[in-house]
């Protein structure tokens, strides 16, 4: 029994309710949720470190056991996935300050903003199948606000859809708990794994499998269930933007990281080669996509789907190297899908557009802007040492080890194309000569600038600082590659 | 045009006072029996929505100058504040305890730190419904 492991959620849904009463000061409101910003990092840091010193924790809501009650679980995945949002949220709550706007601060921005948090933190440590699922509501609900807020007519348009795509996948998502639930009898993930053990994974039970896969890829942006993103997410600002972008989309990847490595992992030749078609299939979509738009936001927004792909690759190949490898993917993505989305955000405001072909020549006036893109651009794309390099070695490594060599091909060579997209940017955006007249450089870019900057050097040191950050790593991994570590810890036998 | 609202008045008065109680009494049966923070609450907005029907917002927020946001705030924290509970005590979170006492009048009664969280659930449930009922009504 640990409280700590529910402190992630508890603290930021405290500041949240305290946010509400100050609706209207929004000096006061920027004040509070900086500070709150600030212990959710240092809880969740401190809920790594104890988790890495005495293995996974545990907590029996309301003093009822497993599998009888709800049980949080923070193993080392969920740990430092926690962590990795807890430090988005800084920067990007910082970034806020700056572009978000007086009109969406007085209307709940920061409150909902904690509320999104709650979300996406609890949907990480929860131990419980439809817990989950409420947690998925919790944060869509925050994500609904926050893509309306503001009600520009694109906003609308594109709520619209979202909120239709979302209230599908969740009810198919209720649908297929109830289906677990009927063939096995409970719920608890600890010990539908046990019971799917027993059994040995029937038909059934990958049928199940694979409409959890439509669940959570709807969420995470798999093919072919990833039309609604490029819409949704282009059409609010860019601190919201860039907050599902970095989280969103990762609690989906989390979800499936979970369910494909813990309960539905006896019959690997279905479904994890369905796996790994359906992510081979999703990196050249996101490939075609990054490539072909001239809008620095999609070029950005298809590279998410890129990520998706080669870390449900990592996942599919489901051995210890590639496990490792789609871990350390999906931390140095989230960093730096959230640094990318701030700096191209500073782009599009000091040119006052978001199409390359009118930029140019941005280096001259920003240089700090240009090579702190540089450095994320070549992060992303995965070039030693920076962030990207690791990951993708080791799920190139896992994928050689078991012969994936097509996929290992795609991931490759989706590489190079990442590359190029993001360079795109670069020469197009900051070389060359300006054809428009930009904002001169001021305060507020400055200050802007910060939480990117921040983003960048976290990311850069976690690609130095790889093999220090190692151990957790492989204690996350053992955990996925062994189910009764996480099954005993649970359910405590 | 002016309506005719005479009767529908009337009997508001005294139905509204009606709604109310049973919505306390249906909230404070709620652990042993249906009912219950949530019923409660949807009977009492029940209650402020038959005042609005009969007269008119202004009327109404003369009666109750509630603000409905900060009612959905106090509600959170309460049921938040139980929920914390159990950090002060060194228990799992919402961990539930309950106590008997008899009292005079009332009798052999318990008391339960459930009815605490309702409390909140209630106040949310009444906040949100007339948050979005006033919000509905003023856009007209």
């Amino acid at each position: 029994m640990s409280n700590l492991t529910f402190m992630p959620v508890l603290w930021p849904l405290f500041t949240g309710i305290f946010l509400i009463f100050f609706a209207k000061k929004i000096k006061l409101q920027r004040g509070i949720s900086l500070f709150s910003s600030l212990i959710g990092i240092a809880i969740s840091l401190y809920l790594v470190l104890t988790v890495h010193k005495q293995g996974i924790l545990t907590l029996g809501v309301g003093s009822w056991d497993a599998p009888f009650g709800i049980v949080i679980v923070a193993d080392m995945l969920s740990s430092l996935l926690v962590l990795t949002t807890n430090i988005i949220g800084f920067a990007i709550l910082i970034y806020s300050f700056y572009s978000i706007g007086e009109e969406r601060e007085r209307h709940y921005y920061y409150p909902v903003f904690q509320f999104l948090l709650i979300g996406v933190n609890g949907a990480f440590l929860t131990g419980d199948l439809f817990n989950l699922f409420v947690f998925f509501e919790v944060m869509l609900m925050a994500s609904y606000v926050l893509l309306v807020l503001g009600g520009t007519k694109i906003q609308l348009r594109e709520s619209l859809k979202y909120i239709i795509v979302n209230v599908l996948s969740s009810s198919f998502f209720v649908i297929m708990v109830a289906y677990l639930y009927s063939v096995l009898g409970t719920l608890n993930m600890a010990h539908i794994s046990q019971r799917i053990a027993e059994v040995n994974q029937p038909g059934i039970i990958s049928v199940i499998a694979i409409g959890f896969l439509i669940v959570f890829g709807l969420k995470g942006a798999i093919f072919p269930l990833f039309q609604w993103l490029p819409g949704s997410y282009y059409a609010p600002p860019i601190p919201v933007m860039a907050l599902f972008g970095a989280l969103l989309t990762k609690v989906g990847i989390y979800s499936i990281f979970r369910t494909y490595t813990l309960l539905f992992y006896h019959d690997q030749d279905f479904t994890h080669t369905f796996l790994a078609v359906l992510a081979i299939l999703t990196i050249i979509i996101g490939v075609i996509g990054a490539i072909a738009y001239w809008d620095v936001k999609k070029i950005i927004i298809y590279n998410i789907i890129i990520a998706v792909g080669v870390i449900i690759f990592g996942i599919s190949v489901m051995n210890e190297q590639a496990l490792s490898g789609s871990i350390l993917y999906i931390i140095h993505d989230m960093l730096i899908k959230g640094a990318l989305f701030l700096l191209v955000g500073i782009m599009i405001k000091i040119s006052g557009t978001d199409d390359l072909r009118d930029m140019g020549g941005l280096i001259k006036q920003y240089p700090v802007l240009a090579w702190t893109f540089f450095i994320a651009a070549i992060s992303l794309a995965g070039i030693p040492p920076f962030s990207g390099f690791a990951g993708k070695l080791l799920i190139l490594q896992g994928a050689a080890e078991s012969g994936a060599y097509f996929g290992m091909a795609v991931v490759l060579l989706s590489s190079l194309m990442v590359l190029y997209s993001v360079m795109k940017i670069f020469m197009n955006g900051f070389w060359g000569t300006s054809k428009i007249d930009y904002v001169l450089p001021n305060k507020t870019v400055n200050k802007m600038l910060v939480p990117a900057v921040l983003l960048v050097i976290i990311s850069v040191l976690f690609g130095v600082g790889t093999e220090s950050i190692y151990p957790f790593i492989t204690q996350a991994v053992d955990t996925l590659m062994n189910p009764d570590i996480y099954i005993k810890a649970v359910l405590k036998e | 045009m002016k309506q005719n609202d005479l009767i529908l008045q009337t009997v508001t008065k005294v139905a509204a006072f009606v709604i109310l109680l049973f919505a306390v009494a249906i909230f404070l049966g709620g652990h042993y029996s249906p009912g219950g923070g949530f019923v409660g609450g949807l009977m009492t907005s029940a209650a402020i929505v038959l005042l609005l029907l009969a007269f008119d917002i202004k009327t109404v927020t003369g009666i109750l100058p509630i603000d409905y946001k900060l009612m959905i705030g106090s509600g959170l924290f309460i049921s938040t504040l139980t929920v914390a509970g159990g950090l002060l005590f060194g228990v799992p979170l919402m961990t539930h305890v309950y106590h008997y006492i008899d009292l005079p009048l009332l009798g052999h009664i318990s008391l339960h730190t459930a009815v605490l969280f309702d409390l909140g659930v209630y106040l949310v449930v009444v906040g949100v419904t007339m948050t979005i009922i006033q919000t509905i009504g003023e856009s007209e």
